[in-house]
């Protein structure tokens, strides 16, 4: 068994149990859980707010998760580290914030066509509420974007584009570096959605020169209800608030308002301060196992899997072959089963993977495809949980009928 | 876990169905969507003097779905639509847990699909086709519904 499984009591409660769901949402290992636990028994006061020992308290634990976070992703400074509720809530945030702001008519923004719904609905939105024309940028069947498609698809008009660094359908991680470089000369933004890199490779936001990144901290060992927006200072200074209400404000009258300084400013209402401290001690756990083994391990059972299943003719992979450009992520549909079927012959032998459009509705369209299953790896699986994936694989179009 | 709710009945009506095709005395046509996976069907029904004729169904769905829409199919066809909507409610209760031996021997076949009632996550694959029905024989209009004519 994986070493690391031993630190996930999930597995304990369900030792038959093969999670392969991880892009979904990650288990949580005892060392987070605990440190939740431990901040309700020990520290919890609304941070931001009281005079006495445990506010404060409360607040050196959440601006501690905020300054762990910095170092993670490589920010220059916490005040551009904004928590919120998920990735969704960061890009909502600055389709809102942001978008509405500086947008009129005429703009455009440019989505690239493997988005999560979480990186196209926002985007969407502000298109019809604005008058900005909303593009896709078009992958190839593999789910490869080139920097040259990018440089073709921008317009002087194209103010925002919006790429997933890896596409939680085909897994393939994205040229974001030289997208962003890209868009800078271009004097566009660039979103990007992290929710299924950070959690798998090491993300360096003034390497990469992103103007945002959004991340889950669910979906990266952490509690749900905590997520994270990283952006510029400078655009995060020009934004107005998001949401208004308490601990966002400097001064209030009865006719007006002045807002609190970065990052405050976007943090309106009391905070998860629970799942800040949670997600720090997830960053604490990557951070001592190391993206170099993590990412080496998950790319070894990516391989494994994805060799196994080119072996079976009815099963076919969404996406490239080479399982270099999966990242623990492998999407596939089998001849004449449907993916809600596949799911539940799998879970009938105790296996978790997804089926449905795995929110990219627009993806599906495009690759013509109704639905597919999707199998996603975490730092928890093990060679026996690849072994059993594929035993149940083989066995799915007989169970459903055929070839009896 | 088992995988017991795929039967040979459900697999039988999945991959060998009755009635999937189009239908060209149709006198209506409903759209059904599963949003929860994005599966959508269309039921065909060709109605006279309040009776059900002839059905048939067309569209992509999973085997619980499509089996369900075939099986309901057999059942329906040929009957009152009111004896169509107290199948329905049957079904319905089937899949909530409340139902008398003596109605399940009402729903001939679609009682194979009575352990989805232990299965929460596939009631809507297993309701999609009777809902789709419940909604084609609520509308009031006599004759000749245009095809597509009530949507989703």
């Amino acid at each position: 068994m994986n070493e690391l499984k031993k630190d996930f009591p999930i597995f304990q409660k369900h030792p038959g149990t093969v999670y392969l769901d991880s892009a979904a949402t990650t288990q949580k290992p005892r060392c987070v859980i605990d440190a939740v636990t431990r901040y309700y028994e020990e520290e919890n006061a609304n941070p931001l707010r009281g005079l006495y020992d445990l506010s404060a308290r409360a607040t050196e634990s959440y601006e501690g998760a905020r300054e762990a976070v910095r170092r993670f992703i490589g920010a220059k400074s916490t005040s551009e580290i904004v928590f919120t509720r998920n990735a969704t809530e960061s890009l909502n945030l600055i389709a809102y914030a942001y978008g509405f702001e500086k947008l009129c008519g005429g703009a455009e923004i440019l989505v690239a066509i493997s988005e999560h719904h979480s990186n196209l609905l926002p985007w969407q939105n502000l298109a019809q509420r604005t008058g900005a024309r909303l593009r896709y940028l078009e992958c190839g069947k593999d789910g490869e974007y080139t920097p040259q498609a990018l440089e073709n698809a921008l317009t002087p008009q194209t103010k925002i584009f919006a790429a997933a660094q890896v596409s939680n359908v085909f897994g393939r991680e994205n040229p974001i570096k030289e997208f962003a470089r890209i868009c800078r000369k271009n004097g566009t933004l660039i979103v990007c959605d992290g929710a299924q890199s950070v959690p798998h490779m090491k993300v360096d936001v003034t390497e990469l020169d992103v103007d945002f990144l959004a991340f889950s901290g669910h979906k990266m060992y952490a509690p749900m209800g905590i997520g994270v927006l990283y952006g510029k200072r400078g655009l995060l200074e020009e934004m107005p608030p998001f949401l208004f209400g308490g601990e966002m404000i400097e001064y209030v009258t009865r006719e007006s308002a002045t807002f609190a300084e970065l990052p405050h400013k976007f943090e309106a209402g009391t905070v998860n301060a629970g799942g800040a401290v949670g997600l720090h001690a997830a960053i604490d756990y990557i951070d001592s196992i190391g993206f170099e083994s993590i990412t080496s391990h998950e790319a070894k059972l990516t391989a494994l899997a994805l060799n196994e299943m080119k072996l079976i003719p009815e099963v076919h992979i969404i996406g490239s072959d080479n399982a270099g450009d999966h990242s623990g992520i492998i999407t596939f549909t089998i001849d004449g089963v449907h993916p809600h079927d596949i799911a539940a012959v799998f879970d009938a032998d105790n296996i978790a993977v997804r089926a449905g459009h795995h929110c990219a509705q627009p993806l599906h369209e495009y690759l013509d495809v109704q639905s597919t299953a999707r199998m996603s790896i975490g730092i928890y699986n093990d060679e026996r949980d690849i072994e059993r994936f594929i035993e149940t694989l083989k066995t799915i179009r007989r169970r459903m009928g055929y070839e009896r | 876990m088992s995988d017991s709710i795929y039967s040979e009945v459900l697999l039988d009506h999945n991959l060998h169905p009755l009635h999937r095709c189009e239908l060209g005395c149709a006198t209506c046509s409903v759209k059904g969507i599963n949003p929860s996976c994005g599966d959508r069907l269309t039921l065909h029904l060709a109605i006279e003097n309040g009776v059900i004729t002839d059905g048939s169904f067309t569209g992509v769905g999973c085997a619980v779905s499509q089996a369900s829409t075939d099986i309901m199919l057999e059942l329906i066809i040929g009957r009152k639509k009111e004896e169509a909507r107290r199948l329905s409610s049957l079904f319905s209760k089937m899949i909530s847990g409340e139902i008398t031996d003596e109605e399940l021997s009402e729903l001939e076949e679609a009682g194979a699909l009575q352990s989805v009632s232990k299965m929460p996550a596939r009631v809507k694959c297993a309701k999609l086709g009777w809902n789709t029905l419940d909604k084609a024989l609520a509308d009031t209009r006599p004759q000749a519904v245009p095809l597509s004519g009530i949507d989703e």
